[in-house]
């Protein structure tokens, strides 16, 4: 029987499970331990695992993201939280320049099974300095792996593929989920025993055949709402495709999609600069120019820092009702 | 027993001390009691659900940024944290803008786009309102610098929390403040905790986290921060420093905050116990221990206070009511205060395009 489980309570058994199965995996940040986390991620994980595996660190970003990184070079296994993911400003370099590049720069001799997760989004009233969505920065460093859940299921199944995989891996929640509930089978329901999702997978969340509706983290949700309104008010059907993973990406989806609707939206919740949206929609009119029945458009964040006043918040980010208009446009 | 709870008054012969008149004393307390009422209300709106994200509120610290601030004249620059509103009010920002900006309204003295950690009046000199924990530390040593190179005899007050002494860009900025001479005063407001975490819990130290600035060959001191006579006699200290010698200060503050780390701290009883919380509001209230001072030296009566604590809760309503009948700021206001270039409509704000919306 399937059970409901909130984004972070997923997120939490990811790393119940992978500390059960290596000792090597240590779960750190600010507030992570004693805390409980600032929201709740990794409650109760110090109280069962201790000092050793559950570390509270002091507010030094820049120090204790390199102390992961350092430590993942002679194969401890870090699990670093980010209080928020905006933070990563403070250990950029740490992040970009030694994560991301010691393995190349060293022939390959030296890697980095690093994780670097926390909450990647806006909308929570707290300002520019605190909602920051950079997985299209982090993404666009060969070397790193970026992986953006878009709810429960896929959240445990690609934290605990995240934790084993030899790459430094950004991992980007979102502090608007933790508290929504999906269905995530228990262990002993699923073949192998475990919940496991590759990176470079997208996910088909519903099926469509009029256009597609290409998404990651809870932008795939906005878009889900936005797919319901498209075939309720105006007979169109649309495809959600959810790409899980920013890099590796799974262009084969996308263009199995695409090639089958002709018309393609993406939706993101960061800029549009150079955002994700940018890379697929050249991906789509690059491979499949033919197939397109329309050019791509896409929508993100309206392109300014994160403002505060809550109803204009709200407006800034990517909603259903936006979408749709979008849709209507082309199709 | 008015003998009895009579205050320890060797910092008040301090000089700083000795030249305040009976009206500046009251306006010592005024803005403290300003300072709380605003922040019970605050809290209380926040509760209403009329505003979003954090609120960090400053009840428990007021007699530091009032008594240091109290010291600054035209030509000192004050910069902070998140827990901002303290300082705000202390150098003169209104109720108003400052209820309006928590509200995210357009008459908020941020246009309702930074919200409660990012409050800026630099007509005051006050430069925020930083969000990220220690990034205001080195724009703190920027002030100086900029006073020091204008030729200005002037200080910079930067103020950051126990927890954010562990910061690099604050360590960074000490060892460029004594090597370059230059007249910053970084205040610790040390108020016990970051977040659910003790300063035992969160930093390696001899005796205080000031000392660590002996490292760098830089004046330092601990002290209490709930008498404002210690706070302006210590400070002044430091304030002459970075004024005649364009030295460098590290100014450690004992003080305590009184409600969780933000509103939304659901453990702020957990991590500290409920005797600490109350021994602090009972023993060391900045505002009780200065109202002692007024009444002991026959400043104030009992109801002239009272009525002071009435007119400052009536003028946070007032606040309050302000914010609320005030507009939100307008959609396009979003796109409005991105570029100096844009806004002015200068050459270079009208070439090439500057945002991307389809
Ligand atoms: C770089 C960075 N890391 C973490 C945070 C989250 N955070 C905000 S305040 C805070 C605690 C800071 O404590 P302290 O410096 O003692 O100041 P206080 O809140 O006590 O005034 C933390 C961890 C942040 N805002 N910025
Ligand atoms: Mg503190």
């Amino acid at each position: 029987m399937p059970r409901s489980l909130s984004y972070r309570h997923a997120l939490r058994e990811a790393f119940d499970e992978e500390l059960a199965r290596d000792p090597m995996v240590v779960v750190m940040g600010e507030e992570v331990a004693q805390y409980n986390g600032a929201y709740k991620v990794t409650e109760g994980l110090w109280e069962k695992w201790g000092d050793k595996r559950i570390v509270d660190t002091p507010i030094s970003e820049a120090g204790f993201i390199g102390m992961g990184i350092g430590a993942s070079m002679l194969g401890v296994r870090p699990v670093m939280e980010l209080m928020f993911w905006s933070f990563y400003t403070v250990a950029w370099d740490q992040i970009i320049n030694n994560a991301g590049m010691v393995r190349y720069m060293s022939g390959g001799k030296i890697h980095c099974p690093i994780v670097i997760r926390g909450p990647a989004n806006g909308g929570t009233g707290v300002g520019a300095t605190h909602s920051h969505t950079p997985e299209n920065i982090m993404a666009s460093f060969p070397g790193m792996k970026v992986v953006c859940p878009s709810n429960a299921h896929d959240a445990k199944g690609l934290m605990k593929t995240a934790i084993r995989d030899n790459d430094p891996v950004m991992f980007m929640e979102s502090t608007a989920l933790y508290g929504e509930l999906w269905d995530v089978p228990m262990n002993d329901e699923l073949p192998g025993g475990e919940l496991l999702i590759p990176m470079g997978v997208a996910d088909v969340k519903r099926a469509g055949t009029d256009l597609t509706l290409i998404a990651h983290g809870r932008a795939v949700i906005t878009c889900l709402k936005a797919a319901e309104m498209l075939k309720a008010e105006h007979q169109i059907d649309a495809e959600v495709l959810d790409l899980r993973t920013i890099r590796p990406l799974d262009e084969e989806a996308v263009l199995q999609s695409v090639a089958k609707t002709h018309r393609a939206i993406y939706v993101e919740e960061g800029k549009p600069f150079c955002g994700i949206g940018a890379q697929v929609a050249y991906l789509i009119q690059n491979k499949i120019f033919d197939e397109l029945d329309a050019p791509v458009q896409r929508v993100c964040s309206l392109d300014a820092p994160a403002i505060y006043s809550p109803p204009l918040e709200k407006i800034q980010l990517p909603y259903p009702e936006v979408v749709v208009a979008k849709a209507l446009s082309i199709c | 027993m008015a003998t009895a709870l009579a205050p320890v008054t060797l910092h008040a012969d301090a000089p700083v001390n000795r030249k305040l008149t009976e009206e500046d004393k009251l306006a010592l307390h005024r803005q403290m009691v300003r300072i709380r009422a605003f922040e019970q209300l605050s809290l209380q709106h926040y509760q209403g659900g009329k505003m979003a994200g954090f609120l960090h509120l400053y009840i428990g610290q007021e007699s530091v940024a009032v008594g240091t601030i109290s010291l600054l004249g035209e030509n000192d620059h004050i910069i902070t944290a998140y827990r901002d509103h303290g300082h705000a009010l202390a150098v003169g920002m209104s109720m108003n803008e400052c209820m309006a900006e928590l509200f995210g309204k357009a008459t908020g003295c941020s246009k309702g786009k930074g919200g409660s950690m990012h409050y800026f009046a630099p007509d005051k000199n006050y430069w925020g309102g930083h969000g990220i924990v220690a990034g205001q530390t080195p724009l703190g040593l920027g002030l100086a610098y900029g006073l020091k190179y204008k030729g200005i005899r002037g200080a910079a007050l930067c103020y950051l929390g126990d927890g954010a002494v562990n910061q690099g860009a604050f360590h960074e900025s000490l060892n460029l403040a004594a090597l370059f001479d230059l007249p910053v005063i970084f205040v610790i407001e040390n108020n016990g905790y970051s977040m659910g975490t003790s300063q035992h819990r969160s930093s390696a130290f001899k005796s205080c986290l000031a000392e660590r600035a002996s490292g760098y060959d830089i004046d330092w001191e601990l002290f209490s921060g709930e008498d404002i006579y210690e706070v302006r006699a210590r400070t002044q200290i430091a304030v002459e420093r970075a004024h005649n010698e364009s030295r460098p200060s590290v100014l450690e503050i004992a003080t305590y905050r009184w409600e969780g780390h933000s509103v939304a701290d659901a453990n702020k009883l957990k991590y500290r116990t409920k005797e600490e919380v109350e021994r602090h509001q009972q023993q060391h209230d900045p505002i009780q221990i200065w109202k002692r001072h007024l009444l002991a030296e026959r400043v104030a009566t009992e109801d002239e206070l009272k009525q002071m604590d009435r007119e400052a809760f009536k003028e946070a309503e007032e606040a309050a009511e302000f914010a609320k009948s005030s507009p939100f700021p307008e959609p396009e206001s979003i796109f409005e205060d991105v570029y100096w270039e844009v806004d002015n409509r200068t050459e270079s704000g009208r070439t090439g395009r500057h945002f991307f919306n389809d």
